[in-house]
């Protein structure tokens, strides 16, 4: 008995085939909840034009599926170059807080200096600040440096992000200090005990940011809003919402321009969830 | 021991202290300063007091917004702090498929706020999937205005962050429900405790650290919302702008080649104090736990 509860998990521990079968069937309805919203918009973006998607008696599969309206989109929209404007955007991001946010984590967590703790607490103070605060500012910022209206200065204001900085700062405090020690005993300096021992062990912390990072980047859409003007410089969000004032006729098209906003970030995830998961579990999101 | 050439640590450092500089702490303190002027996109401005903040007062669409805000945080913060919770629990136990489902329960989170507002328009629209369901079932007879009532405008925005923040929230809890301590259920399961009772007596108190910091997080992007009205009250906030956001009339303000960069500071600045507000209350809650 006592053996049987301890391996027992804390809630709705349901060891009954009815308790499992009321698990999964809640599961399947939350499931039902949460993708069939994109199932539908898929199922729209693949019927064809002759097909009615406004039925009053909703067809999930398409009758006779077609990819004209993906064709559509992207003789409408330059598509291919905003999915390409945001890659760029992303691939910045992601790069620049890699190396800046390991970097700064790394000494804030592991040197010694001093000012460290006026530092460690401006980055603190910094996450109290909502990005649609400084959003105005920011904007007159990157414009005098010359780079409104390109995809650099889309990418420039988060290619270091203080919350990273501090989430890489908690991952190399988890490096036990006898092995620190022993690597200085050694004879390593600094940045070989950044590369051999402080890198292997934030493995986790460092895909979890770059996973976000990547993501954030391609969703974003306030501050590209605001930054960009001409046309060929959109980002997909931006162009997407171009998209939706040309086009708001035809759900067809906006489904297929939505799924091209979509999927590869879906994908993406769903490629790289184990280490998402697993840098989440360890502690790199602390409640 | 860990002594060394001391310009080594701030190098490292200097590339994050750099940006932090330029595109966190001198914008806000930026900000503060263009709220006193009327500075525009292309032209100088200059310094006229308090200005800005006596025209905001007499702003309808602010106190729409703020009307707004407040009636999105008073629907999103319970829900979104329960039902997380509640979907956590489901996926936490170690059976076949929770991988999975966990994976695709994030997949809201993931999708840009622009690419759901643009599928939940096309589910709400007059003859969208959920009107043609629920008058297929006899629930309604006449499609009901999802996107161009007032208020079914707001609560559509509200379902659907709601819809976009679950898995977001269930990750938090995930990792907080690791702490709960396993001996407190035995004990209660061994009084009698059923599973209702023992979620509130026992999880709920364990994970309450969690709850509190979720709900100021939900309040705080209550504040914040913009893409999501943005998108399904085409651009202006619903008809005759009665759905704004704050954000929404940030954004509006400094929009364009002549935007007034000076009354959207004087906005941003609002939505300093009134984001602010509750972060600090949670740092307060916080070292009251401790």
């Amino acid at each position: 008995m006592e053996h049987q509860l301890r391996r027992r998990s804390p809630v709705f521990d349901s060891v009954t085939p009815l308790g499992l079968t009321a698990r999964y069937l809640t599961l399947l309805v939350v499931l039902a909840i949460t993708v069939g919203p994109m199932l539908w918009e898929l199922s729209t973006s693949l019927k064809s034009a002759t097909e009615d998607v406004y039925t009053a008696t909703p067809r999930l599969l398409p009758a006779h599926p077609s990819t004209a309206a993906y064709g559509q989109v992207s003789r409408t929209v330059p598509i291919a170059k905003f999915a390409l404007n945001s890659l760029i955007v992303a691939v910045f991001c992601v790069g620049g807080n890699l190396v800046g946010a390991t970097a700064a984590g790394y000494a804030l967590a592991r040197l010694e200096f001093r000012g460290r703790r006026l530092v460690l607490g401006l980055f603190l103070a910094t996450l109290v600040l909502p990005g649609e605060v400084t959003v105005i500012s920011q904007y007159q910022t990157v414009t005098r440096l010359g780079f409104g209206n390109s995809l650099l200065g889309v990418a420039l204001p988060s290619m270091i992000g203080a919350l990273n900085v501090l989430l890489m700062r908690n991952a190399f405090l988890a490096i036990p200090a006898e092995l620190e020690d022993a690597a200085v005993l050694d004879g390593a300096n600094v940045w070989q005990r950044l590369r051999y021992l402080g890198l292997p062990s934030a493995k986790g912390t460092l895909s979890v940011i770059a996973i976000l990072t990547f993501i954030a980047a391609w969703d974003d859409f306030l501050w590209p809003l605001l930054v960009l003007q001409s046309p060929d410089k959109l980002t997909l969000t931006v162009g997407l919402s171009y998209l939706h004032s040309v086009f708001s006729a035809d759900p067809r098209t906006m489904a297929a321009g939505t799924m091209i906003a979509l999927v590869p970030v879906l994908v993406l995830f769903t490629a790289l969830q184990r280490f998402f998961f697993r840098g989440v579990g360890e502690g790199a999101v602390k409640g | 021991m860990r002594s060394h050439r001391s310009y080594t640590p701030w190098l490292l450092v200097a590339p994050a202290l750099l940006w932090l500089a330029v595109f966190n702490l001198w914008p806000a303190l930026n900000t503060s300063v263009l709220s006193f002027t009327n500075v525009h996109t292309l032209s100088g401005g200059s310094f006229i007091g308090l200005r800005n903040y006596s025209l905001m007062w007499q702003d309808p669409h602010l106190r729409d917004a703020i009307l707004n805000t407040l009636v999105f945080m008073a629907v999103c913060v319970p829900l979104l702090t329960f039902l997380p919770l509640l979907l956590a629990l489901l996926v936490q136990r170690t059976l076949p498929f929770m991988g999975f489902f966990r994976t695709v329960f994030y997949f809201p989170v993931i999708a840009s706020a622009v690419v759901v507002a643009m599928i939940w328009q096309w589910l709400l629209d007059d003859r969208g999937l959920v009107n043609g369901l629920a008058q297929q079932a006899g629930w309604i007879h006449s499609a009901l205005p999802f996107l161009t009532d007032r208020w079914l405008l707001l609560f559509s925005a509200i379902a659907l962050t709601v819809w976009k923040g679950l898995g977001y929230y269930m990750v938090l809890y995930l990792s907080a429900l690791g702490n709960v301590r396993r001996e407190l259920h035995e004990a209660a399961a061994v009084d009698g405790a059923g599973t209702v009772r023992r979620f509130w007596s026992v999880t709920v108190p364990g994970v309450r650290g969690t709850m509190a910091l979720v709900a100021m997080l939900i309040a705080v992007n209550a504040m914040r919302v913009f893409a999501e009205l943005y998108v399904l009250g085409g651009r202006t906030g619903g008809i005759g702008g009665q759905d704004v956001s704050l954000v929404m009339l940030i954004q509006q303000a400094a929009s364009g080649a002549d935007g007034r960069l000076g009354y959207a500071s004087a906005l941003s600045v609002l939505l300093f104090f009134l984001t602010v507000g509750p972060l600090l209350l949670l740092a307060r809650w916080n070292r009251r736990e401790d």
